[in-house]
C-alpha cells in the first residue's frame, strides 16, 4: 500500500470515487413506505414554488395536514385550496396543530404533517416538535419564512425556526431556493420515517413559494451522511440468543421502539418462544396484551411491584426499543444490579448511554427479533428450554402479593382509577386512549387493558400536559372508525381544549373525559408526600364545590360538544355508554372526582427502585420472599 | 480528563458548524479546539475538534455526532498514528535593543517574522501545541501583545486517506 501512486492509479481512484458519488445520488425516494419502489415520473411541470410544495407532499403521499395559515406562508394556502389529495384541518393553535400531526402519527403509524407561517406561529410548533422528539414520532413541520432578502433582518414576524429547533429535531432545512423544494420534502419524509423516526422542519422562504420553478417526482435524495441501520449483527444475534437461552431470571424490558418498528406481532413470538416474562414502558403499552400471561405490566416510577421487582432481581434484561430512561430506572446505579444486559436499538447511541450494554444489537426490532427467533429455536434445541420455573414462582408469588389496584377516596367522592378503568372496561381493545400528563395519565396506563399497538398514546418523554385533546384529534381523523378517548386532567384540558372547536367543525367527533381533581393533581401529590402537604399554586377551582371556573359543561356547549358531568359512582358507566353512542359531535365527560386519589405504587425521584412503595407507607419486603 | 482528537467529515452545508457545535454544547462536552475548512472533495468539510472526555463520554460524542445528517465520518486520530498541528500569529515588542534576542528565539523555533515596526513584531509559528507553548514562554520576557491560534489541524500519517474510506462506508451501507 505504501509508495507513490501512479497517475494512472490516482485516476481510477476518482473514477471509483465519481462511481460511489453517482450511485449515491441516483437512491430515489418515490412513495412514504418503499422508497426504493420505481414510481412513476411525474413532470417537470411548470410551477410556482408554493404548488410545487403541494404537488410533493401529494406525490409523498399525504392525505392529511394540520395548520394554520399567516403572512409569510399564504402563497401555500392558495393551491392548497385546490389540492384534492390534500384535507387540511384548520386548527386553532400550532401546538394543537402538531400534537394533532403526531396523534395522527402514533395511530396510524404514517409520517404526521403541521403547518405554520413564520414567527409565532413557527415558534408555537416548538413544544410539538420537542415532544416528537422525545417520542420518536415521525413528524414533517412545514413552516412559511420570510422573503429570502428579509432573512437576517428582524423582519416581521421573522424567527430564526431552524436555529430554534436543531436542538429538537432529527434534521432540519431552510429552503430559500424553489428548485431545491421537491427534494427537500422527499428527504424530510425519508429522514423522518426511517431509521429512529423523528420531526424534521422544513423552513420555506415567502419568496421561494412565490418564485417560478418545475416540479418533478421521484427525486434523488442527496444524504450521504444517512445510512440508518436496519440488519443487526449476526454474531450479536447468537450471544442474545445464548444468553437468553440460558438465563434463569430473564426478563424482557419492552419500549416504544417495538411499535414504532412494526414489531408487535414478532414480539408475541418472542415472549412465547422464550418464556421470559415481559414488562412494557409507557410508550410500549399495548405492544404485548396485557392479558397475555407472561406480561408483567409497566415498569418504572408508577409501575407494578412485580414489573419492577422483576427487573431488580432479573440476572438478565433484555431491551428491546428501550432507553433505560430515568422514569423506568429509578437511581440508575441501583438497577436491575444482577443482571447482564442485551440492548436492541435503531439508534446506536442509546446503546450504553445509560447502561452498559454486554451484547449490543443495532438494528430495526422486526429483523433483529425475525433473525433472533430462528436461533433462540437452534439454542432450545441443542440444549433444551431454560428452566425458568423457579423465577415463575417468584413471580407469581410477587403478582398475588402486588396486584394492581387502588382505595376508595375517604372524602366520598369518585374514584379516578374507577372512572379510567370503566372507560377501559366498557370501550374495549379496539379504543383509543390518548392522555395528557399527570395522574390521569398514569391511571390510563395502569388501569386501562390494552391489547394491540397503537392504542394508547401520550407523550411520553417530554410530558407536555395538554397533548390529549390535539392528539386525540389526530388520532381520530387517522383512525376514523375507532372510538378515540382523550383521557385528560382539568390542568391538561385548559391548556389546549380549544381544539374541541377544531373537532366540531370538521367533524371530528372525539371523547373527552376531563378526570377532573380541580387541581395540578401529581404536582399536588408530590407536595403531599416531599413538601408537607403545602399546596402552593395547584388549586384550579373547576371541581365540586368550587366555583368551576370554568364550567366544563358549559364550555363543552360552547364548543358545539355535549357536555357531561358525572359526580357519583352511580353514574359513571351509564355516562361513558352515552358518550360512547354518541358519533355526530365531540363529547365531553367532566369526572369530578377525588383530589386526595393518589399514584401508586411509586417509586420517589432518583430513588432505588428497591424502595418502590405499593401504597403510601407500603414497601414489599423482599428478604422474606428471597 | 484525556484529550482527544477527531476529524469530523461533513457535508459542505449552510449551518453545519452550528449544528456540530451545538451538540457538543447540549449534550455538556467541553471542546478545547475546533478547526473547519474545505477538503479535497468540494462537497466535503473537514472539522478537527479537540475534545477533553473520558472513553465511555467520547463513544457517545461520536454516536450523537453520527446521527447528525450532515456528518458523514468520524475518525479518531491517535497522536502516535497521526500529526497535530497548531499555527500561531503573535505580537511581540521589540525595540532595536530587544530585537536581536526576540529574532534569535525566532531562529531557535523555526519561526518566521511576517511583520515589523520599529516597536514589535508579528512572529508566525506552526507547530505542535507543546512547542508553540514553549515559544510563547520563551517570548514572553520581551512583552507579548496579542495572540491568536488556530485550532489543532490533524491529518493522520501513511498513504490512506480518510475520505476514500468515508466513500468506501457509504458504499458498504447504501
Amino acid at each position: 500500500m505504501t509508495g507513490t501512486p501512479t497517475p494512472a492509479q490516482i485516476a481510477a481512484r476518482a473514477e471509483a470515487r465519481d462511481q460511489v458519488r453517482t450511485e449515491l445520488r441516483s437512491r430515489t425516494v418515490g412513495g412514504r413506505t418503499e422508497p426504493e419502489a420505481a414510481a412513476p415520473r411525474v413532470g417537470p411541470e411548470a410551477v410556482t414554488g408554493a404548488q410545487s410544495i403541494v404537488r410533493s407532499l401529494e406525490e409523498v403521499g399525504v392525505d392529511t395536514v394540520f395548520g394554520i395559515p399567516g403572512g409569510a406562508i399564504l402563497p401555500l394556502y392558495d393551491p392548497l385550496m385546490d389540492s384534492a389529495k390534500l384535507r387540511h384541518i384548520l386548527v386553532r393553535h400550532e401546538q394543537g396543530g402538531g400534537h394533532a400531526a403526531s396523534g395522527y402519527a402514533h395511530a396510524t403509524g404514517r409520517v404526521g404533517v403541521t403547518m405554520a407561517t413564520s414567527g409565532p406561529g413557527a415558534t408555537n410548533l416548538v413544544t410539538p416538535i420537542a415532544d416528537a422528539h422525545m417520542d420518536s414520532i415521525p413528524l414533517v413541520a412545514i413552516t412559511g419564512q420570510v422573503a429570502s432578502s428579509s432573512i437576517g433582518t428582524d423582519a416581521f414576524q421573522e424567527a430564526d425556526i431552524v436555529g430554534i429547533t436543531l436542538p429538537i429535531t432529527k434534521h432540519n432545512f431552510l429552503v430559500t431556493d424553489p428548485a431545491d423544494i421537491p427534494r427537500t420534502i422527499a428527504e424530510a419524509f425519508h429522514i423522518a420515517s426511517t431509521g429512529r423516526p423523528g420531526p424534521v422542519l422544513v423552513d420555506i422562504s415567502k419568496s421561494a413559494m412565490q418564485a417560478r420553478t418545475t416540479f418533478s417526482w421521484p427525486q434523488e435524495l442527496q444524504l450521504p451522511g444517512y445510512h440508518p441501520v436496519t440488519k443487526p449483527h449476526s454474531k450479536q444475534i447468537r450471544e442474545a440468543a445464548k444468553l437468553l437461552a440460558t438465563a434463569k431470571r430473564p426478563v424482557l424490558y419492552v419500549g416504544g421502539g417495538v411499535i414504532r418498528s412494526g414489531a408487535a406481532d414478532l414480539l408475541r413470538k418472542l415472549v412465547d418462544l422464550s418464556g421470559a416474562p415481559v414488562v412494557t414502558t409507557l410508550m410500549a403499552r399495548g405492544a404485548v396484551p396485557d392479558s397475555h400471561p407472561q406480561h408483567l405490566g409497566m415498569p418504572g416510577m408508577h409501575g407494578t411491584v412485580p414489573a419492577v421487582a422483576a427487573l431488580q432481581k432479573a440476572d438478565l434484561v433484555f431491551a428491546l426499543g428501550a432507553r433505560f430512561d430515568d422514569r423506568v430506572t429509578g437511581k440508575l446505579s441501583s438497577f436491575a444490579p444482577l443482571a447482564s444486559i442485551i440492548h436492541a436499538d435503531i439508534d446506536p447511541a442509546e446503546i450504553g448511554k445509560n447502561r452498559e450494554a454486554d451484547v449490543p444489537i443495532v438494528g430495526d426490532l422486526r429483523e433483529v427479533i425475525g433473525d433472533l427467533l430462528p436461533e433462540l429455536a437452534r439454542e432450545h434445541e441443542a440444549h433444551g428450554k431454560p428452566d425458568v420455573e423457579g423465577w415463575w414462582r417468584q413471580l407469581d408469588e410477587w403478582r398475588r402479593t402486588y396486584p394492581r389496584g387502588f382505595t376508595q377516596p375517604e372524602d366520598g367522592h369518585l374514584s379516578p382509577q374507577h372512572v379510567i378503568q370503566r372507560i377501559g372496561d366498557l370501550t374495549g381493545p379496539n379504543g383509543i386512549y390518548v392522555a395528557g400528563v399527570g395522574q390521569h395519565q398514569m391511571w390510563a396506563a395502569q388501569f386501562i387493558s390494552y391489547e394491540r399497538p397503537n392504542t394508547w398514546i401520550n407523550s411520553g418523554g417530554l410530558g407536555t400536559m395538554g397533548y390529549s385533546v390535539p392528539a386525540a384529534m389526530g388520532a381520530k381523523v387517522g383512525m376514523p372508525d375507532r372510538t378515540v378517548w382523550a383521557i385528560d386532567g382539568d390542568g391538561c384540558f385548559q391548556m389546549t381544549n380549544q381544539e374541541l372547536a377544531t373537532c366540531t367543525i370538521n367533524d371530528i367527533p372525539i371523547k373527552v373525559a376531563v378526570i377532573n381533581n380541580s387541581s395540578l393533581g401529581m404536582v399536588r401529590q408530590w407536595q403531599t408526600l416531599f413538601y408537607e402537604s403545602r399546596y402552593s399554586n395547584t388549586d384550579l377551582h373547576t371541581g365540586h364545590g368550587t366555583m368551576r371556573v370554568p364550567d366544563f359543561v358549559k364550555l363543552a356547549d360552547a364548543y358545539g360538544c355535549e357536555g357531561i358531568r358525572v359526580e357519583r359512582a352511580s353514574d359513571v358507566d351509564a355516562a361513558i355508554k352515552r358518550a360512547n353512542e354518541i358519533d355526530d359531535r365531540p363529547v365531553v365527560v367532566d369526572f369530578t372526582v377525588s383530589r386526595d386519589a393518589m399514584v401508586w405504587p411509586m417509586v420517589a425521584a432518583g430513588v432505588s427502585n428497591d424502595d418502590i412503595q405499593y401504597a403510601r407507607g407500603i414497601s414489599p419486603a423482599w428478604d422474606r420472599e428471597d | 480528563m484525556s484529550r482527544h482528537t477527531l476529524s469530523v467529515l461533513v457535508e459542505d452545508k449552510p449551518g453545519v458548524l452550528t449544528r456540530v457545535a451545538g451538540l457538543f454544547a447540549r449534550r455538556a462536552f467541553n471542546i478545547h479546539s475546533l478547526a473547519v475548512g474545505p477538503t479535497e472533495h468540494a462537497e466535503i468539510s473537514r472539522i478537527t475538534v479537540v475534545v477533553d472526555v473520558e472513553e465511555h463520554p467520547l463513544e457517545q460524542v461520536t454516536k450523537q455526532l453520527n446521527k447528525l445528517i450532515h456528518v458523514i465520518k468520524i475518525v479518531e486520530l491517535e497522536p502516535e498514528s497521526s500529526v497535530h498541528r497548531e499555527l500561531l500569529l503573535v505580537k511581540v515588542r521589540a525595540d532595536a535593543t530587544t530585537r536581536t534576542g526576540v529574532l534569535e528565539v525566532v531562529e531557535m523555533f523555526r519561526a518566521r517574522v511576517v511583520d515589523v515596526v520599529p516597536e514589535s513584531v508579528v512572529i508566525e509559528a506552526t507547530g505542535p501545541a507543546a512547542k508553540l507553548d514553549s515559544l510563547l514562554a520563551a517570548l514572553e520576557p520581551y512583552g507579548v501583545r496579542e495572540i491568536v491560534k488556530s485550532g489543532t489541524l490533524a491529518i493522520g500519517r501513511g498513504a490512506r486517506s480518510i475520505t476514500d474510506r468515508a466513500f468506501e462506508r457509504t458504499v458498504r451501507s447504501a
